[in-house]
């Protein structure tokens, strides 16, 4: 048991970490969000995975399957709102520069 | 046990400051709020992990809970608002 939550947090803490990375080095704030909404979606589930095994079964756990639920429908809904927001105001996306091609 | 969770807590609050350099330079506004919603989502991790450390989640728990609510609706009505300005802050 210790070993999956400890594969767990590792998995979970490396997909957090993958969507920061993505938040640096992505080029505008479209491809951003999208970083950000899915890998952590991913990583914060793989962690309170981590949590709830850790503490066995009990009402603990439920509360813990609930603030999972609640973090796996909130957090693409709140990342979508903003991604409307910035089109309908008009953010330009990034687009390749002709002249310095990379 | 309790230091892995302690280890993985410190690590996700080190990327909880990239998230900050995001807020701080973000070109536009949308950015900024990109990283305050992303720090509201490692605040409720962290907080859970910081009930592991202690050996109580069953407290903690509940403080997360009403952590990703507050912050989710924060970040909803906050976008909604930028929505419905004119033109681009």
């Amino acid at each position: 048991m210790s070993v999956l939550v400890g594969l767990a947090l590792l998995a979970g803490v490396f997909f957090q970490a993958v969507a920061a990375l993505g938040v640096v080095r992505m080029p505008d704030i479209y491809t951003r969000l999208h970083a950000v909404s899915k890998a952590e979606t991913l990583g914060v589930l793989l962690t309170l995975t981590a949590i709830g095994l850790s503490t066995g079964l009990s009402l603990t756990t439920v509360k813990l399957a609930f603030v999972a639920s609640f973090l796996f429908l909130a957090t693409p809904t709140a990342t979508h709102a903003i991604t409307r927001a910035a089109l309908r105001l008009g953010v330009p996306p990034w687009r390749r520069s002709p002249e310095r091609p990379r | 046990m309790s230091t892995l969770f302690l280890v993985a807590a410190g690590l996700l609050l080190a990327l909880a400051l990239v998230y900050v350099h995001r807020i701080v330079v973000g070109p536009t506004v949308f950015d900024r709020l990109l990283g305050v919603n992303a720090i509201g989502t490692k605040t409720t991790v962290v907080l859970l992990l910081t009930g592991g450390v202690f050996g109580r989640v069953e407290m903690f728990v509940d403080i997360a809970l009403g952590y990703a609510l507050l912050s989710f609706i924060g970040s909803l009505a906050a976008a909604r608002y930028f929505e419905r300005t004119e033109s681009l802050p």
